[in-house]
């Protein structure tokens, strides 16, 4: 159908097409990981064929949802928090599209826990990164739910005494089928991850650590990082749920103290996305449902047809 | 009229089956020829808690519960055959029975089960019921149903002696039960049913019945719906194929219609993890260009507060409905108020605008929900349907013909691909969503997947291409193109005829109402009128944008004005003086906000007091209803 001419389309994309023409330059501050994402992002998307007018970002607020305006596709800077149930609908209402939803800790795995943990059950088909610096960043350096126990800001002064998230295995329990840690000083390894998740039929959720030069400088995100799947000290099965578990609680407890381990932790290519078990169980169209509205040859259904006589 | 009437009203505990056997009675009323209007009264419980439903039945049209009634067919609770009575009832007694008796007509019939229920047992029933020549028929309903293998089948057994009683053939509701029933449950169904009936007929002189099923004819095909049934056949029609919620009465109803229905049509239904989401969900799935609904009733539809902005400021087009219950907080489920008026028409931050239509009956929420899809889409902006519990549960009859209009599926000023590359719309090589320069506000969107249709989309205020933009000339230009929306919507609206007028054209007093109240002032007004009075009344369903004229005009045309509506603090008639901005002399509030909606003859009675006792001078003052005992 030519309506959607854009999804599909098979032909070389320079990664410049995502570059908006005549955009603001970035306003994270220089040093800042975000940076990274976007770089990581531009590589990706051009390696899985997808181009800008297919693809469907959603984002958060905060300074990771700032993304949409240095990344040219279609876009939906959404609210806080709430970029997942605004990309799912997206997704189940044109399935063809590549959806990608992504945000920060505060939006992400805060105000939008409840968005995140959802969404990795039903395992909807879809990219989230998460840029997680654990700082609040634009509202300007408050604790998030990222930071570490003891953190000191002017929102918790006395020090955090509140452990931290752990988000990798909040979306592995939750039922995430795809589950990476990935860092903006990495970024081979962040744009083969970022490749891999978005290529990935279901839920696939990248925490992407980012530095934030400004609000955090103590972080430990400039120690060096170790890749789990290179590095032959750490020998698992990431298809395996309960090794996957443990090398999560590993680099949960490690990320504040000791080495920090990124990596693919858990990848389920047999769960089916979302979608298709909907469409399994009859509650989903074959075709995309957006695709309908523009179809001249779609019959209409009445309700005066279909539903009126059981009240007669 | 109230001659002419039988107001049924079956009552037991709940989970007693008295929603589905006062349905099935209400459609053999129906089938009949007459017309029908149910009234449901119930707890927020599962099962047992006093709960009951009302059948009105008459030739004449009905648009509203009657005043009391005139035909009691008290059960038993559920609870009452086993050991549980006293915890379920605690030390009140027999409450299906004594409960009820307070709006029982002079001259009606009580049919109680004495299997389950003991008369002696009330106070004073005998000298009560001598005192108002009521017929007191006690059955043992339970036994009779137990003799035929299943206690549950004594509400069939009730229905049987109600026919017998008042005269009316089984023929309608055999056919009900053939239609409705699991043939497992069906034979021994029609046997109670007949046995329950001739048992009647034999012991007692029926002849001459105490009070009688009228009769009538209708002319066309009639069908038996639910505001809530309205509501989303409306929907359906204009080419809604999603939606998202999350279960809270008394929007379930809807969710639920919609739910079951959609799959059948390649639609999409999601419950999801609560009403942000909910709310969320939709403005995604019409961004990606589906029709999508989402809902709530008042504390869910809070938390939609922020998408609701979010669908405004990116000119996403979306339907939420709004099923009213009684406030604050999740104050009272399953009773009806109108008080989340002001909610939905000023909640979220900033110069938000969007649609709020509230309609007044069972055929005007059928088209009130394809006039706010339509709206919604044609001028990109959210639309609120406004409901309540009464509405969305009542049901009536309205003839299916009715129902019979093309589909309206499309998603309003949308771009196809070729058109995208023209200018104005890619002016600089790049498509420019919000143009500032549009007639009537409406800027044509693209859908995800287009060529040369990227734009983005963002709560931040943004230039044309959809940048986030803080330039004070475009924010005027943005915010004044948005707001010019709502004069085009009011415009529109002129031309659909939305209100309803009743009453003499010239008249000394006119009512004002909104929503659910609508039917029951019209029939007060005919009372009124009819007793010499000289009142006319307007149902206003357009709240947002407001019909400033015609509510002036109306104002103007007489000398004093009640306003109705069921709030305690006159939410309806303050969005009135807003609006007008004077007139607030001419006013006078009558309210309700008990639970209960209004009856026709309190409307008669506080337009009594406020208006006419006052002899005229209202001097905007406020009448609250208050309530017999029992209401």
């Amino acid at each position: 159908m030519s309506t959607f001419s854009a999804i599909g389309e098979e032909r070389e994309i320079d990664r410049d097409e995502y570059t908006p023409g005549v955009e603001p330059q970035p306003t994270w501050c220089p040093g800042c990981g975000d940076f990274s994402v976007l770089k990581a992002l531009k590589q990706a998307l051009p390696e899985v064929g997808r181009t800008p007018e297919e693809t469907l970002l959603c984002t958060g607020i905060g300074c990771s949802g700032k993304l949409n305006s240095y990344l040219d596709t279609y876009g939906f800077h959404t609210i806080h928090g709430r970029s997942l149930p605004v990309a799912r609908a997206a997704k189940l209402a044109n399935p063809d599209l590549e959806v990608i939803a992504a945000g920060g800790d505060g939006d992400g795995y805060g105000i939008g826990g409840n968005h995140f943990i959802h969404t990795a059950r039903e395992n909807h088909d879809m990219a989230y990164i998460v840029f997680n610096n654990e700082i609040f960043g634009l509202t300007k350096g408050q604790t998030s739910p990222t930071s570490p126990k003891g953190h000191k800001s002017k929102t918790q002064p006395s020090g955090s005494a509140k452990e931290p998230i752990k988000p990798l295995s909040m979306s592995l329990n939750a039922g995430a089928s795809y589950v990476a840690r990935t860092a903006a000083v990495n970024p081979n390894q962040a744009k083969e991850i970022i490749t891999e998740a978005i290529e990935h039929d279901g839920f696939a959720h990248v925490d992407f650590l980012t530095q934030c030069p400004t609000w955090n400088k103590d972080a430990r995100q400039y120690v060096p990082y170790i890749d789990v799947n290179e590095s032959d000290d750490y020998n698992f099965d990431k298809t395996d749920r309960v090794e996957a578990a443990e090398m999560m609680r590993e680099t949960e407890e490690s990320l504040y103290e000791g080495e920090v381990l990124t990596g693919r932790f858990y990848v389920d290519e047999d769960r089916p996305s979302y979608g298709e078990e909907k469409r399994a169980i009859g509650e989903m169209p074959e075709e995309p449902l957006a695709e309908r509205y523009w179809d001249d040859d779609y019959e209409w259904e009445r309700s005066h047809d279909m539903f009126l006589d059981k009240h007669a | 009229m109230t001659d002419d009437e039988l107001i049924w009203r079956i009552s037991g505990g709940s989970g007693d089956g008295i929603a589905s056997t006062s349905q099935n009675f209400a459609k053999a009323l129906m089938r009949s020829g007459l017309n029908v209007f149910t009234h449901r009264h119930y707890p927020s419980r599962i099962r047992g808690g006093h709960t009951y439903t009302e059948v009105r039945a008459s030739e004449d049209p009905v648009n509203s519960r009657g005043d009391g009634y005139n035909f009691l067919l008290a059960l038993g609770d559920s609870f009452a055959r086993n050991p549980q009575e006293e915890a379920v009832y605690g030390n009140e007694e027999i409450k299906p029975l004594s409960e009820n008796l307070d709006e029982l007509r002079e001259g009606g019939v009580i049919v109680y089960d004495e299997g389950l229920l003991d008369a002696s047992e009330i106070p004073n029933f005998e000298e009560r019921a001598e005192e108002n020549d009521w017929h007191v028929y006690p059955l043992d309903l339970r036994g009779l149903a137990r003799d035929q293998g299943r206690e549950v089948m004594r509400n069939t057994a009730g229905v049987g002696a109600t026919c017998a009683i008042t005269g009316m053939e089984l023929d309608h509701v055999q056919d009900l039960m053939r239609d409705a029933m699991p043939e497992k449950i069906l034979e021994p169904n029609l046997e109670i049913l007949q046995i329950a009936y001739d048992q009647v007929r034999e012991e007692y002189d029926v002849d001459a019945p105490d009070v009688s099923v009228p009769t009538g004819e209708h002319d066309e095909e009639q069908l038996l719906m639910s505001g809530s049934d309205a509501i989303s056949y409306g929907a359906i029609d204009e080419g809604c194929r999603f939606i998202s919620g999350y279960p809270m009465t008394p929007w379930t109803e809807v969710f639920t219609i919609m739910t079951k229905n959609l799959p059948k049509l390649g639609g999409i239904s999601e419950q999801v993890e609560d009403e942000i989401a909910a709310a969320a969900l939709a403005v995604g799935a019409s961004h990606a260009g589906v029709k999508a609904m989402s809902g709530s009733s008042g504390g869910g539809f809070a938390l939609m507060s922020e998408p609701l902005g979010l669908a405004e400021m990116t000119e996403t087009p979306v339907v939420l409905v709004e099923a009213m219950r009684a406030g604050p907080s999740t104050g009272m489920p399953t009773k009806p108020e109108q008080s989340d008026l002001e909610h939905v028409l000023y909640t979220s931050q900033g110069d938000s605008q969007r649609v709020v239509l509230a309609p007044g009956t069972v055929e005007e929420a059928y088209e009130q929900s394809r006039l706010a899809f339509r709206l919604a889409y044609e001028y990109q902006i959210p639309s609120i349907l406004l409901y309540d519990q009464k509405l969305g549960g009542e049901l009536t009859n309205v003839p299916k013909s009715h129902f019979d209009r093309e589909p309206n599926p499309t998603l309003g000023k949308t771009l196809s691909e070729d058109a995208l590359a023209d200018e104005p719309h890619s002016a600089d090589g790049k498509f420019h969503r919000f143009q500032h320069d549009v007639d009537d506000g409406v800027s044509p969107r693209s859908i995800p997947g287009q060529k040369g249709g990227r734009f983005l989309a963002t709560g931040n205020e943004h230039d044309p291409t959809g940048h986030i933009s803080e330039s004070p000339d475009n924010r005027v230009a943005q915010i004044d193109r948005r707001t010019e929306k709502l004069a085009a919507i009011r415009d529109d609206l002129d031309q659909v005829d939305t209100g309803s007028y009743a009453g003499p054209e010239e008249a000394e007093y006119g009512i004002l109402t909104f929503g659910s109240q609508q039917g029951t002032v019209e029939e007060a007004v005919g009372r009124l009128n009819d007793a010499g009075h000289s009142v006319k009344s307007y149902g206003v369903s357009d709240m947002l944008p407001f019909p400033t004229e015609q509510v002036a005009e109306f104002i103007e045309s007489v000398d004093e004005v009640l306003v109705v509506e069921m709030t305690a603090s006159g939410q309806f008639r303050g969005l009135v003086q807003k609006n007008l901005g004077r007139y607030g002399e001419k006013l006078s509030s009558l309210l309700k906000y008990n639970g209960n909606p209004f009856e026709p003859a309190e409307i008669v009675d506080g337009f009594e007091a406020a208006l006419v006792e006052d002899d005229g001078d209202a001097s905007g003052h406020q009448t609250t209803f208050v309530p017999a005992a029992g209401d």
